[in-house]
């Protein structure tokens, strides 16, 4: 029998926090490790420790490994020495598992989802300190981002990395593929800490049922009791038309998000910066989104560099009723927190609404009012999301009302 | 192997470097100079063209003129940075001349100068005084040179010279603009590169003074940077170096969120402190984080309605804005990054050329880095007593100069913003593999995980305590770094062959470099 190799990673000049492996299983001989590391001095023999716990746990007894170091971390180096073993023998399948850091931070149906970064899945260099940049969610994303020969070496780096990096208090999310392949990708996630599933493409609900199903089940199968919110995304125009069912498919649904690229390729028109091609597409989410109960999601602003341009579609996002919206670089998160924010008069408003419907509560009115205007629910319930708005990003003293009385 | 000596930093040093006896470090102003400064000799004007015409037809002849002798020193400034085109044909020629053992005394040395390699390879040049980047540090870290690498600041650079421990044979002073006198300026002509003064010192003492141009004016040379009477001769090549790598047309603020962040944080911790206020003063190099700080402080001054009474260059254009905007009155320049530092320099009249001696000599009646209130510096690696390395890396090679690095330690507030972690190497250690800032004078360490203030600052301590920043100690930010880099980072093994001496601004030994096992 001929030896069996597999190689990922990236290797040369652009590596950077990460490494190349190449894996030839051996059947005799022992394991031989030739590693070339820019950190190994520092590291050198902790890699090698590492390597060699690694491929005892994956069951290789004789192998030769070829190591490329540019400063991968540690649960890159173990992602990637699964990843080598798993496509050198693809009867291997013992996982190598970093150990546990991450707590799951709290989470809510209605938690703010106002930004969420979006990181491709096989780049790790850019999860280590993505948390430091104050998004209310973080996408590892295994789809768009990650060319298809890489998905199985993005599927370790990304479980690997919910079990070990910190985002914060952010949302931890995952956008996993279509299909079939999506549901295998749930197998690399569900057991780790995660806490709300992007499903692409979505044109059925039976599309987000599935998905829902194979989620109970692994989280049954491994005692998983935490929720996972569903979030699907809607990218073309025969899903734009089932919004309000794709919406109500099941319980775990938090919001739809909007994917421009593919609709406007659906339609056959170019996306244009002013986004009249996908108005009513948008105000059609955001309506099935309301009657649904859920929050609703634009998309993407693409031009890094433009911020006024981000600001603006942001406002425009807003005043269609959009809650939130994604972000491709860290840059984009501050910028579309400020442009989200409630104005300084609306936040006065607001305070004056919620202390006319708690003293009416307190009186035991039926009804509140303000001035000589009165006031329903629904108005009272936008105020109360205002104010919580306002005071989670310090627009609004969290006394505000011995302050403001 | 020349005997050790442990200093006051606790570091070992050697008694001797090059056949020069050294003072260890004592202590951060406790070194007591003594005697009179050097001098070279003194000339007279019958022996010079009295037309002032001092040209000679090539670098070959000037330096055969100058009593090129082996084992002279050669000196030369670093305002060309990468473009240099001079010094590879100064050794060149001192080549085909045939002389063996220079020694070459440069303000800092520059990758585009790694031909010189070959010179070194074949005895011409026997070591290299002064900053080692790229390839040259590289060959000193392999102890390849005949002798230690000695690694000095700006300042020390002239303390060296002026106090007599380095005498310098030839001065080459390449200029982009010159009269045939020898008056001689860098802020014009096509290799302009603003200020030419870290060839000031070279000219004051050097025995043999030699301005190189590719642009001749008809005396006077105004303004004469560099004055005649100092220089014994001029020659005129067709190109000295190479604009686009003498200043860059476009320096640019970094794009990385991560150092964005730390640039941020930094403006911020500066806008909490007693020393942000009206008339204040700051040094911000020209790193993509340092310009990032210098920018998000300018939003900061115009929203407070708040005015700098001078900010130290390096230039660039966007001090450069902040000049003409209104927001900076002076910008005292110790060299100039980019065209529009250039260009401002020849026109704004609150833009001057600064020299170290004016700036960094520590062996003079007061310097201008101690009056500064910010300066905001980098760092290869943080140790827990807030003790900073810029010359080697974490494994020991050396990678970089101390430029004005040390000098600028002397600032009211110091303050070093670096990533936390680069490519998996810890920033902050238990140790530094090389001590080249003493942690008493380094007060704030700002990294994308948090800022760690020196307890000994208790003042900014206070000052910060309610700002909102992510303060945390030393200790905490290293602790955090490990747990994501897989724990502490193991030492370099050295062996006991000595390489490099790092010096301190008085003239005494710091530390010592000594060579990697391989």
């Amino acid at each position: 029998m001929c030896a069996m190799r597999g190689e990922v990673g990236p290797r040369g000049q652009d590596a950077k926090s990460d490494c190349w492996m190449s894996l030839e299983i051996r059947e005799s001989g022992g394991v031989e490790i030739d590693l070339k590391s820019k950190v190994m001095v520092m590291y050198g023999e902790s890699i090698r420790s590492q390597l060699t716990e690694g491929l005892k746990t994956l069951g290789i007894e004789n192998a030769k490994l070829e190591v490329e170091d540019a400063g991968a971390v540690p649960f890159v180096l173990d992602a990637r020495l699964e990843t080598a073993a798993r496509r050198a023998d693809s009867n291997i399948d013992s996982d190598l598992l970093p150990p546990l850091k991450v707590t799951l931070p709290p989470s809510a149906r209605d938690r703010f989802r106002r930004s969420r970064l979006y990181l491709p899945g096989n780049q790790p260099k850019m999860f280590l300190n993505a948390g430091l940049h104050g998004a209310d969610a973080y996408i590892l994303d295994l789809e768009d981002a990650v060319a298809p020969p890489e998905k199985d070496a993005a599927r370790a780096i990304v479980r690997n990395a919910l079990r070990t990096v910190d985002f914060g208090k952010a949302e931890r999310m995952v956008r996993i593929n279509q299909g079939d392949r999506g549901l295998e990708d749930l197998e690399w996630i569900i057991p780790h800490p995660v806490q709300l599933v992007l499903i692409p493409k979505v044109e059925s609900p039976e599309e987000v049922q599935a998905v829902e199903a194979g989620i109970a089940e692994i989280a049954e199968r491994c005692g998983r009791k935490e929720p996972v919110w569903l979030m699907p995304i809607i990218e073309s125009t025969r899903g734009a038309y089932k919004a309000l069912e794709i919406a109500e498919a099941c319980e775990s649904i938090v919001a739809l998000a909007v994917g421009l690229e593919d609709y406007t390729a659906d339609l056959g028109v170019p996306r244009s910066e002013d986004g009249t091609e996908s108005f009513w597409m948008r105000g059609q989410i955001v309506n099935a989104c309301r009657a649904a109960g859920i929050q609703a999601i634009d998309t993407v602003y693409s031009d890094v560099a433009n911020e006024e341009g981000l600001v603006a579609s942001v406002m425009e996002a807003k005043q269609l009723g959009f809650d939130g919206k994604g972000c491709i670089h860290p840059r984009q998160i501050r910028p579309l927190h400020q442009a989200f924010a409630p104005t300084p008069a609306e936040v006065d408003k607001a305070c004056k609404i919620v202390r006319a419907f708690e003293d009416a509560e307190a009186k035991g009115l039926g009804v509140v009012s303000l001035g000589s205007k009165m006031i329903d629910a629904p108005v009272v319930k936008r105020a109360l999301h205002t104010v919580e708005m306002a005071k989670a990003i310090g627009k609004l003293a969290e006394n505000w009302r011995e302050v403001e009385a | 192997m020349s005997d050790l000596v442990k200093n006051a930093a606790g570091r070992k040093v050697p008694k001797v470097v090059n056949g020069v006896e050294q003072v260890p470090f004592q202590g951060v102003g406790k070194f007591k100079p003594t005697g009179r400064k050097a001098a070279p000799p003194v000339s007279q004007c019958g022996d010079y063209p009295a037309d002032g015409d001092k040209i000679v037809k090539s670098l070959k002849e000037a330096l055969k003129k100058c009593g090129l002798k082996s084992g002279m020193t050669i000196s030369n400034h670093h305002h060309f940075r990468n473009g240099d085109k001079v010094m590879t044909q100064v050794f060149d020629a001192a080549a085909e001349l045939g002389v063996k053992d220079l020694v070459w005394f440069p303000s800092a040395a520059f990758p585009c100068q790694e031909p010189i390699v070959e010179h070194l390879d074949s005895g011409v040049v026997a070591r290299v005084e002064g900053s080692l980047n790229g390839p040259l540090g590289a060959y000193a870290s392999q102890g390849k040179m005949a002798g230690p690498a000695v690694l000095r600041s700006h300042g020390g650079r002239w303390q060296a010279v002026q106090d007599g421990e380095v005498h310098i044979d030839i001065a080459i002073l390449p200029a982009p603009t010159a009269d045939s006198f020898g008056n001689a300026t860098g802020d014009r002509g096509p290799s302009a590169c603003g200020s030419l003064n870290f060839g000031l010192v070279d000219s004051l003492y050097a025995d043999k003074v030699i301005v190189v141009t590719d642009n001749l004016v008809p005396f006077p040379c105004v303004p004469w940077q560099i004055q005649g009477n100092n220089v014994d001769y001029v020659v005129l090549l067709d190109e000295i170096g190479d604009p686009a790598k003498i200043v860059s047309g476009t320096t640019e603020i970094t794009k990385s969120p991560d150092r964005l962040l730390i640039a941020e944080y930094t403006a911020k911790f500066i806008r909490c402190t007693e020393g942000y206020r009206e008339g204040f003063s700051m040094q911000a190099g020209a790193g993509g984080t340092a310009l990032s700080t210098a920018i998000f402080l300018a939003e900061m001054m115009r929203e407070d309605g708040i005015k700098s009474r001078f900010m130290r260059g390096g230039s660039t254009k966007y001090l450069v804005q902040m000049l003409e905007e209104g927001l900076i009155e002076y910008i005292l320049d110790g060299q100039t990054f980019d065209l529009e530092g250039v260009r401002s320099m020849r026109e704004n009249p609150g833009h001057l050329a600064t020299s170290p001696f004016t700036s960094y000599n520590w062996h003079g009646k007061g310097n201008f880095a101690s009056l500064v209130d910010f300066v905001v510096l980098g760092a290869t690696e943080v140790d827990l007593n807030f003790n900073a390395n810029v010359v080697t890396h974490s494994d020991g090679r050396m990678l970089h100069g101390i430029g004005g690095w040390q000098n600028c330690l002397f600032s009211k507030c110091t303050i070093l913003p670096i990533p936390s972690f680069r490519d998996r190497i810890p920033v902050i250690v238990d140790e530094v593999t090389t001590l080249v800032g003493p942690g008493e004078l380094i007060d704030v360490i700002v990294t994308e995980r948090g800022i760690a203030i020196n307890p000994l600052r208790k003042d900014l301590i206070e000052q910060t305590k309610d700002s909102g920043l992510p303060i945390k100690t030393i200790a905490e930010l290293q602790a955090e770094i490990e747990e994501i880099c897989g724990g502490k980072p193991a030492k370099p093994e050295f062996t006991d062959e000595v390489v490099g001496l790092i010096k301190w601004v008085d003239g005494t030994a710091l530390d010592t470099i000594f060579r990697v096992k391989s």
